[in-house]
């Protein structure tokens, strides 16, 4: 669905991602993981525009898409759900919801009623403004608005980011839901427990460098990962 | 003793002794050698003329009214919230009828009726034209310019230079200017009307598709900088605009079409109809904008750029459109202001005229349409009248003191303006609900 390869950005004088390949087929949930700074973020923001890559190719569905403009990924099918859930503070979240639907002609009530069933929280605080909820809900709320686009693939940045754990607990069961209604996911986390257990495939990014990938479950075991991800001692986990 | 002065009511008294002082100094007479505090005792001849009932001195006056603004801030420190909760009690009922529709569109249509008349009731040579060059014209200009900081969020501080292709393309068409008017022949001011928003709406477009991916403050100097090149241009370019005695062969206005001829003339009146005919129709536009998809597009935009493009919403088209919709207002109070002066002159579009109209828009409420239009004529109105009658002492360039302290004034304590946006005025009930604190730190801790 999603082929990456050897995607080059830069910023300024500084690369920031050094020739990385990767895909992502339909259906799938692959998780990219990595530290900060290792390009997790930026591999994002380049799939879906905000960053073009100075070189390599991004086909999706196999179309061009590297030199697309971020605006125009709405219309494509694709939907990101940007660090920092980025909702509009001022705006009530049903209207939030609403912008989600911005490039979509016609009536968005059914998409709103579904997005309701999803996350019922949402219903009960649909009046309230958007920087009243909590984090937890705003994280909702940022992957409610971005569904309202009906993506066939959805990109996801730290959604867990700050959450207390029961949220987070929240979060990934609704993010396999959402997978299951047909909807591919791309997912970037720091919490790679997490993330390995819930995603298909994985990649492990260090410094720009897609440094390790495989089926969640072997990476899951892979001593490296368990060592640096997941916070185990190395002679402990082997 | 030192316990004594960190007690808040008498640290409130000496803030208050402190800046009736300064403002004492300020609009006191110079001192010279002879009376080196002149500034503090004036003379007992201005004292007089200040209140008219005694005669004083300045610092008793001052001082008089200092006791008065502290007992009153104390009062309200006493019973203030007790007073607010009751207030706001007593209004909720009035404030939900007047949401319903119905109801605000009556309002409008009562304010209008008002409007139309408001030359008759006034019936006074200078307050009939003050009702043009000072308020209508300036309420056109402040709801453009709302469209663009308001709506989009966009700090534009060459708005100036939109009045100016205004007012200089109705020169131009009407043949005022040493460059021929266009198709070879001068056309009635009238016909400026169309050009003038052509021009304006290009100028918006030219400035703003280079010039609006910078984002906050380089936009604001971008913008300035704008403006600048609109005056030097008008003033150098000699064999083009007439340069900086600019020109006083403006005719009025004359609509011809067909059986149907209306010239203006000197009086002010139908001026004052041709003003609000055009407010009105951009109050028109500019609300039916705002609550249109470009202006949903517009508050995303303002709210939070990445998230609005990530949604596929392209921010450069919206942001050009907003500076090319909002100049189109200035372009029209340019040709107003053009064709009743007759005269054009490049040095009134000064940077100092664009911040002003930001103030207006600023103490009105950014972005609340009703707002700006309050601020503007309250503003607007005082300013005429502090020019037509000035109290002792009083000089023009002495409003932006006054100004600006009304401005500090506000951010401190309505920072969202008079009338602040609907989505303002929420925010602020459902702080309210949700906190027992000052409605107003919603507004100030903005860090989501």
């Amino acid at each position: 669905m999603l082929e990456v390869t050897d995607a080059v950005v830069r910023y300024g004088a500084i690369t920031a991602l050094h020739g990385i390949t990767f895909e992502v087929n339909e259906g799938e949930i692959v998780t990219l993981l990595g530290a900060n700074g290792a390009g997790k973020s930026t591999t994002l923001r380049m799939v879906s525009g905000l960053q073009p890559p100075v070189s390599g190719s991004i086909t999706f569905r196999g179309r061009d898409i590297s030199r697309t403009r971020a605006h125009d990924f709405a219309k494509l099918g694709v939907s990101h759900v940007p660090e920092g859930r980025r909702i509009f503070p001022q705006m009530s979240v049903e209207e939030n919801l609403e912008m989600g639907a911005f490039r979509r002609r016609g009536s968005t009530s059914e998409d709103l009623e579904g997005i309701y069933e999803t996350f019922p929280i949402l219903k009960e605080r649909r009046k309230q403004l958007g920087s009243n909820l909590s984090g937890g809900e705003q994280q909702m709320l940022a992957i409610g608005r971005a569904l309202m686009s009906r993506p066939t693939l959805l990109l996801l940045d730290e959604p867990s980011m700050g959450l207390a754990p029961m949220i987070v607990d929240t979060i990934f069961r609704i993010i396999g839901e959402i997978r299951a209604a047909g909807t591919t996911v791309l997912l970037v986390e720091q919490n790679a427990a997490h993330a390995l257990r819930l995603a298909d495939r994985g990649y492990v990014l260090e410094n720009g460098r897609i440094v390790l990938s495989g089926p969640s479950s072997e990476l899951l075991v892979d001593p490296r990962v368990r060592a640096v991800y997941l916070g185990e001692d190395v002679e402990a986990g082997s | 003793m030192r316990e004594f002065f960190q007690r808040a009511p008498i640290r409130r008294l000496l803030v208050i002794l402190g800046v009736v002082l300064v403002v004492e100094l300020i609009t006191g007479p110079p001192g010279s050698n002879e009376h080196p505090v002149a500034g503090f005792t004036g003379s007992y001849h201005e004292a007089a003329s200040y209140f008219g009932l005694f005669r004083t001195q300045r610092w008793v006056v001052f001082l008089t009214l200092a006791l008065v603004a502290w007992g009153i801030t104390e009062f309200w420190n006493w019973r203030g919230p007790t007073i607010r909760a009751r207030a706001s009690d007593a209004l909720a009922g009035p404030r939900q009828v007047g949401e319903k529709r119905p109801v605000r569109v009556g309002f409008a249509l009562v304010l209008l009726v008002l409007a139309i008349l408001l030359p008759h009731i006034v019936n006074n040579a200078f307050w009939q034209s003050a009702l043009v060059t000072y308020v209508a014209i300036y309420v056109l200009l402040a709801i453009g310019l709302n469209v663009v900081v308001g709506f989009a969020g966009l700090l534009d501080l060459g708005y100036v230079a939109f009045y100016a292709i205004g007012a200089y393309t109705t020169a131009w068409v009407t043949g005022a200017l040493p460059t021929p008017p266009p198709f070879g022949h001068a056309l009635d001011a009238f016909w400026a009307i169309p050009f003038a928003v052509v021009f304006v709406v290009i100028a918006g477009v030219l400035l703003g598709a280079p010039t609006l991916r910078l984002r906050g403050d380089y936009l604001a100097i971008v913008t300035l900088g704008f403006g600048e090149i609109i005056t030097i241009f008008a003033n150098n370019l000699y064999g083009i605009t007439g340069g900086s005695t600019g020109t006083k062969q403006i005719p009025h206005p004359v609509f011809h079409v067909g059986p149907i001829k209306y010239t203006w003339g000197l009086a002010p009146v139908p001026y004052y109809y041709l003003a609000l005919g055009s407010v009105v129709l951009f109050l028109i536009i500019f609300s039916l904008l705002q609550r249109s998809r470009v202006g949903r597009a517009w508050t995303a935009i303002r709210e939070d750029e990445v998230a609005a493009e990530s949604l596929g919403i392209n921010p450069l088209k919206f942001k050009v459109m907003a500076f090319a919709v909002g100049a189109a207002s200035a372009g029209f109070a340019g040709v107003i202001t053009a064709s009743a002066d007759n005269f054009l002159f490049p040095s009134s579009f000064t940077l100092t005229f664009s911040i002003n109209i930001l103030v207006l828009v600023i103490l009105g409420g950014m972005g609340s349409i009703s707002g700006v239009v309050v601020g503007a004529v309250i503003i607007q109105v005082v300013q005429a009248y502090l020019n037509h009658t000035p109290p002792a002492g009083y000089q023009q360039p002495d409003l932006y003191i006054y100004v600006g302290a009304l401005l500090i004034t506000m951010m401190i304590f309505r920072p969202a303006g008079l009338i602040p946006s609907r989505q303002r005025r929420r925010e602020i009930t459902l702080y309210e609900k949700s906190h027992e604190g000052h409605p107003d730190e919603a507004l100030l801790g903005d860090d989501v």
